[in-house]
């Protein structure tokens, strides 16, 4: 018998539990399909959330009131703001999380979530009907149906798993892969790509000498991921720090050869940032000792994640140069590191909504877009799930620019630009990297999610609460002033040139600070913390925020200025043969995605401008 | 895709010659030969063809004819040459043969040029280099077309972006792997010589560029002082010819005279003005020696003329570097030097003094148009963009102690500058340079 549901949602994922979430508060009736239901919100690598870039994206979903940072919150057992010596813009907030804890919460979120049913069932074909996806099979038989079908199906396409020369097929390590879909995906002209990823080994807490080990303790108190959560209750622990020596290296390098990264076994590539140990060991050959960080993996789970020594190496080499290291000389070894291998869409086959542009109704998120990280598949996921279920309703799709947020730069890097590697976040892709704040995510978003239909009430309440807040105390910054003498009689170093300075003024000034503001006018020392962080970035940023403001006018000029979708590229015969192949390649819907093809001038964009504008009498066929 | 068309164009120049050559670039290259000449020569040796018209009936003329298979051509497309003998008639009954092929069309002006850079053949600077150089009138106005043309500037340029990669990649990597013990925390340390060094290259950049725009458009030579000095009998001497009217009324010249000459291979323009006084009541010759005083201050070279017969009352309103004493054969030859050593004695009717002022004169020129070794920035967009760099850079200099991202933000901002003139410098290639050198991957 075939079910009906506004949207499906394929895989248990980061990014199957923030789709199939989205979509049921956007009001669709949502269906999560998933082998396991135990499962949903496994963290499958390293049990961790967050980081540069990454934390930036936590607090994007959870302004949107996504579920990451709270199940985050809940879970996480050490919390480190990273980057605490430089400024709010490129601090971000990361933890170590419990990962039952994670995987409950999880769990119990998405099965209060009103509107969203759980399916316990493998996944092994699409309905397509005339062109446009309308449904799934699963291997029982069971038919479901649905106006979008969201696919988020992570290292399970084609999944090959190497461990030296060994080969297995699967999607996680005694999981099966999904083989089908990817087959349907290229009958229908997709181009699909195989990328590489890799995880270390887990060891036996109970078995490494913790006491020969540098600690690396959380911060206290804990900055939590989440504009909702006030306080982490979760109790703390600490990480430890080891490393390689000269008898790993050598171990390593003695074996390099049956790494199915060197032997040719592997063809996918992987990513450049989290490279092997033995890519590590080879490349950087002048490096005599590489950190490895011991994760905990749970409150009351003994098993720890070497952070830092990822491999495909047979096992019986893994079992040396791990027990080559400083406190784990005789740790056991649970289960071995292996690469994994798997399929892959082009992103650039997507539409900024996610959606396949060969197959309406498929939006993708996640891995199989190209991408790593759970907080990068998190993202995409809420914004597919969104717009499935907006598509469902007949709604416009929700678009994310480059200046709303790390989303919308991700997004954007993925469909204009594709991956030649697992596309993983960094702060250095956003251009307004200033502007777009972890500590701002909800100014900059919340309101966006209300409009788009996916903000609940209690979000709503305390965000208004909170911006009431940071006027008043913005007001009161730029209200709030003293002459360059009253200035100087407080003992502060200002000009003496007779003119005021408001305290904002004076927070800018690197003599002075908030703290010193704070202690002429106590009602600033009053504020609560997140309004004081906000006016010191007001400060710290103003003299950057016009330029930024204008850049990004622009950009939105620009993307307001769509382009006819059959516009023939080939035609314009005053731009490169080369920009003429890419701009055919990449269908830009707007002048601006067109303005950021790689190797596009401002000569370029004109000649397309013209083109466009030119009478269609006029137009060479 | 659409094939695009197959050009054609007479390379040499137009006019009787004992050769012409007519150039084809395109798809159709190969065909074309074929049909008009017959077997195609080896690539890249003339073979020598008779050249009939597409019936077979008429032959056009005897011709040596080229073939070089791109893309390793100047276009970079196929390209064929017809070097015919140099009658304009034999040309145009070429062309008329050509016309008749499809989607063959008559090349306009700077399209072999624009599909060499369309098929990456030259760089932008390349291209505006060749502009140059086709248009040159003077021998170091084509020595700096030719040293950008043959990628030097290119080459300069590129050094200032890997220069400012290089700052980029430290300063982001300290940001976004804060967690990874080869990130050298100290990342300003190593940054600040780097954009030390670069904002010394660009500020020297930028002084000659004021020299090369000043040998690319011609150094502006002004001859003023006070009136009835005979100045303009001066212009005539150095253009040669009677540019100038010349009488022996005070005040002839009312507006600025104008003349070009190659002045031993390098541009001159040379104004003859109105003659200056303290005071006139007359307002045609007022407004000329307002527009004296206007071209003065834009002048390079200044000449500065008195004459024995003629009350100073105005001196120079700026710096001159030439003062020359005209009608010198006025005066007694031992009193020339007692009355002022630092003017060059001449007189213009006499020929007296016009060698040793031609002399000084060179020695001027030749100080104003060297360029040394130094990078060439001749576009104003060049020079706006690398004014708006430096002034980045030094905004980041300034920013030190503030946090890391706002001076990253500052370099960020000079790259973008920057990239207008050298090429964008791309995440995915700031990525690159931090994972090649740095050991990344917690």
């Amino acid at each position: 018998m075939d079910r009906q549901f506004d949207v499906i949602v394929v895989g248990g994922g980061h990014a199957g539990c923030e789709a199939a979430a989205a979509s049921a508060r956007f009001g669709a009736r949502t269906a999560l399909v998933t082998h396991k239901f135990v499962t949903i919100g496994e963290m499958s690598c390293n049990p961790a959330i967050g980081g540069l870039g990454k934390g930036h994206l936590v607090r994007e979903i959870d302004a949107l009131d996504g579920l990451m940072g709270l199940v985050a919150d809940e879970a996480g057992i050490q919390f480190r703001l990273l980057n605490r010596s430089k400024g709010p813009a490129v601090r971000g907030p990361r933890a170590q999380a419990d990962r039952k804890l994670y995987r409950n919460a999880m769990q119990r979120r998405l099965s209060n979530q009103t509107g969203l049913e759980i399916v316990e069932g493998a996944v092994f074909a699409l309905i397509i009907q005339d062109d446009r996806v309308v449904g799934i099979k699963t291997e029982d038989g069971r038919h479901l149906r649905a106006a979008a079908v969201v696919l988020t199906t992570g290292t399970f396409l084609n999944g090959l798993i190497h461990i030296g020369e060994q080969k297995i097929p699967a999607g996680r390590v005694g999981e099966a892969p999904a083989r089908g879909l990817s087959e349907q995906m290229a009958n229908a002209g997709v181009v699909l790509g195989r990328l590489k990823t890799g995880t270390p080994a887990r060891l036996d807490g109970k078995t490494i000498n913790w006491k020969v080990l540098e600690e690396q303790k959380g911060d206290e108190p804990p900055v939590p991921f989440s504009f909702l959560t006030e306080k982490i209750t979760t109790p703390q622990i600490s990480c430890f720090i080891t490393s390689t020596t000269a008898q790993t290296h050598q171990i390593i390098a003695d074996n390099i050869e049956r790494s199915p990264l060197y032997s040719g076994q592997i063809t996918g590539t992987g990513p450049r940032y989290c490279p092997s140990i033995e890519d590590k060991i080879h490349r950087f050959k002048e490096k005599n000792a590489h950190q490895v960080f011991l994760e905990p993996e749970g409150l009351d789970d003994d098993t720890v994640y070497p952070n830092g020594i990822s491999t495909s190496l047979p096992e019986d080499v893994q079992e040396a140069f791990i027990h080559s290291m400083p406190g784990l000389e005789s740790v056991r070894i649970m289960r071995p590191g292996y690469a994994i291998e798997y399929d892959h869409v082009d992103p650039r086959e997507l539409s900024h909504a996610l959606e396949l542009k060969r197959l309406p109704g498929l939006y993708l998120a996640g891995q199989i877009n190209g991408t790593t990280g759970y907080e990068e598949a998190a993202a995409q996921g809420l914004v597919a799930g969104l717009n499935a279920a907006r598509a469902a309703g007949g709604s416009s799709p929700a678009q994310f620019d480059r200046a709303d947020g790390y989303l919308g730069v991700m997004i954007d890097d993925l469909v204009m630009r594709g991956v030649a590697e697992p596309y993983r976040m960094f702060t250095s892709r956003a251009e307004y990297r200033l502007a777009l704040r972890a500590d701002n995510a909800d100014q900059r978003l919340t309101e966006k999610g209300v409009a788009l239909g996916i903000v609940q009430t209690p979000r709503q309440t305390a965000y208004a609460e909170k911006l009431e807040v940071l006027s008043h105390s913005r007001k009161l910054a730029a209200e709030i002033s003293l002459t360059s003498s009253a200035a100087a009689k407080l003992g502060l170093r200002v000009n003496q040139d007779g003119q005021r300075r408001t305290a904002l003024d004076l927070i800018a000034m690197p003599d002075v600070g908030l703290a010193k503001v704070a202690e002429i006018w106590p009602e600033f020392g009053a504020l609560p913390a997140y309004a004081q962080e906000a006016l010191e970035a007001d400060a710290l940023y103003s003299g950057y925020m016009d330029r930024q403001n204008s850049e990004i006018a622009s950009l939105r000029r620009e993307e307001q200025f769509s382009i006819p979708a059959g516009t023939d590229y080939a035609s314009i015969l005053s731009l490169s043969t080369e920009l003429r192949q890419k701009l055919t390649r990449v269908r830009p819907e707007t002048l601006g995605q067109a303005a950021r093809i790689d190797g596009m001038t401002p000569v370029g964009l004109a000649c397309i401008l013209a083109h466009v504008r030119k009478p269609k009498s006029r137009q060479v066929a | 895709m659409i094939e695009p068309e197959t050009i054609y164009a007479l390379s040499s120049g137009l006019g009787r010659a004992g050769i012409a050559v007519v150039r084809v670039s395109g798809p159709q290259a190969k065909f074309i030969v074929e049909a008009v000449a017959g077997p195609l020569p080896k690539p890249r040796l003339m073979g020598l063809r008779q050249l009939k018209s597409r019936d077979g009936l008429e032959v056009i003329d005897q011709a040596l004819v080229l073939w070089m298979p791109g893309p390793s051509t100047v276009t970079g497309e196929d390209v064929a040459e017809f070097h015919v003998h140099g009658s304009p008639v034999v040309v145009s009954r070429l062309f008329v043969e050509l016309a008749k092929f499809e989607n063959v069309r008559p090349a306009e002006a700077g399209a072999f040029t624009r599909r060499a850079f369309e098929n990456g053949r030259m760089d932008l600077l390349e291209v505006e280099g060749l502009a140059d150089l086709l248009s040159a009138n003077t021998d170091s106005q084509r020595r700096l077309a030719m040293r950008q043309f043959l990628g030097e500037a290119s080459d300069v340029y590129e050094s200032w972006r890997t220069q400012l990669l290089s700052a980029l990649a430290l300063l982001e990597a300290s940001i976004d792997f804060v967690e990874e013990d080869d990130v050298v925390a100290r990342a300003w340390k190593q940054v600040r010589p780097i954009v030390d060094n670069l904002v010394v290259e660009l500020a020297a950049a930028l002084d000659s560029a004021s020299r090369a725009g000043a040998v690319r458009d011609g150094l502006r030579l002004v001859i003023a002082g006070p009136p009835n000095v005979g100045k303009s009998s001066l212009l005539n001497k150095l253009v040669g010819r009677d540019a100038a009217i010349v009488s022996a009324l005070a005040g002839t010249t009312r507006d600025v005279v104008e003349a070009a000459i190659d002045f031993e291979g390098v541009a001159l323009l040379l104004a003859d003005t109105a003659g200056l006084r303290s005071e006139t009541t007359d307002e045609i010759e007022r407004i000329g020696m307002n527009k004296t005083s206007e071209r003065l201050r834009d002048a390079d070279i200044v000449v500065w003329v008195i004459a024995p017969d003629v009350a100073d009352e105005v001196g120079p309103n700026r710096a001159v570097d030439l003062f020359v004493l005209n009608k010198a054969d006025m005066l007694k030859p031992d009193s020339i030097h007692t009355r002022n050593d630092s003017f060059l004695a001449v007189s213009t009717r006499t020929g007296l003094g016009m060698t040793a002022l031609f002399d000084q004169l060179r020695e001027i020129v030749r100080a104003r148009s060297f360029l040394g070794n130094q990078a060439i920035i001749v576009r104003d967009r060049h020079i706006v963009a690398v004014k708006e760099t430096i002034r980045l850079l030094n905004e980041s200099l300034k920013n030190e102690g503030r946090p890391l991202e706002v001076i990253a933000e500052d370099v960020r901002n000079a790259a973008l500058a920057l990239g207008s003139v050298t090429g964008r410098i791309g995440v995915e290639d700031l990525l690159g340079k931090i994972f090649s050198e740095f050991c990344i991957g917690k």
